[in-house]
């Protein structure tokens, strides 16, 4: 099952799948790295952080990008990319409301718009204590959030990607969205920083 | 041909199975028959619990955002965890 994955099996699988597809002639050699390197290349937590610089500073923008995450970020080039569709679901921290990320059944990620996940996303220990123990879990990240927040959490699966919203820094009213995209962080994205 | 309408609406009170399946299947384990809120249908997908199988038979579900209190998953803390869950992963629940 997808949550007794072990990286060296897996590892040796791949590489030997990829060796029998080169030895057939169905894959050239540096054709997987090629379309490993193009993806890669367009996956960066500075795309989740030009997604929420514009929503700051666009009502509008942030009122699609809550209502339907795909299409608002299609809207500035972003497509979910994948092997398969993925729906784009952005959760907003609020004054009442702190979010954060995971997948407990294996590592699903918003890649592109995150870039590469963390090892710590796709530790057991990460993938099952956040949802039973947020609050700790959250605390040893550094984040402390007063007792009037609730903690939601939310559990991907293969078909939906989550990314958060973080709430605006007070006294940025005067930064243009170039200089609020540089505040914002890959583990605010996640929900593991506030930014 | 799936069908193209959703069973549950935002506010619905479900209930997830609680058996142990022997295959895969989406539905964590922390998660199996407990009661939680539908927040929203989310779009149809082939059901991963056959597809997984290798069959190419899998009836095309909505998928649903659900959340759960911490309370009714492990007894206990104030927070909320939200899934998403297949279609057949549910099934209507009345009480609280």
């Amino acid at each position: 099952m997808s949550g007794d994955h072990d990286d060296a099996v897996i590892s040796r699988q791949v590489r030997r799948l990829e060796t029998l597809l080169e030895e057939k002639g169905i894959v050239g050699g540096d054709t997987v790295d090629e379309v490993i390197d193009g993806f890669l290349s367009g996956a960066s937590p500075l795309n989740g952080a030009k997604v929420v610089a514009r929503a700051w500073t666009d009502p509008g923008f942030k009122a699609r990008l809550l209502a339907d995450g795909s299409a608002a970020v299609a809207e500035l080039g972003f497509s979910s990319g994948g092997v398969q569709p993925q729906r784009l679901r952005v959760a907003e921290n609020t004054e009442s409301v702190h979010n954060v990320v995971v997948c407990t059944l294996c590592s699903c990620y918003p890649l592109r718009l995150l870039g590469p996940s963390p090892g710590w996303y796709k530790s057991e220990a990460y993938r099952s204590r956040v949802v039973r123990e947020p609050l700790a879990v959250l605390a040893e990240f550094g984040v402390e959030l007063g007792e009037a927040v609730s903690v939601r959490v939310w559990d991907s699966s293969a078909e939906t990607r989550y990314m958060v919203l973080p709430r605006r820094p007070a006294g940025t009213e005067a930064l243009t969205e170039p200089e609020l995209v540089s505040l914002v962080t890959r583990n605010g994205l996640i929900g593991t920083a506030v930014v | 041909m799936p069908d193209t309408t959703a069973v549950f609406a935002p506010g619905d009170l479900v209930r997830t199975y609680g058996h142990d399946p022997v295959h895969h299947t989406r539905l964590p384990r922390y998660a199996r028959g407990k009661l939680g809120v539908v927040v929203e249908p989310e779009g149809f997908a082939p059901l991963a619990d056959v597809r997984s199988q290798g069959r190419d038979d899998a009836p095309v579900e909505m998928i649903y955002a659900v959340r759960f209190s911490a309370r009714e998953l492990w007894g206990e803390g104030d927070h909320e965890v939200v899934l998403d869950l297949s279609q057949s992963y549910l099934e209507a629940a009345d009480v609280r």
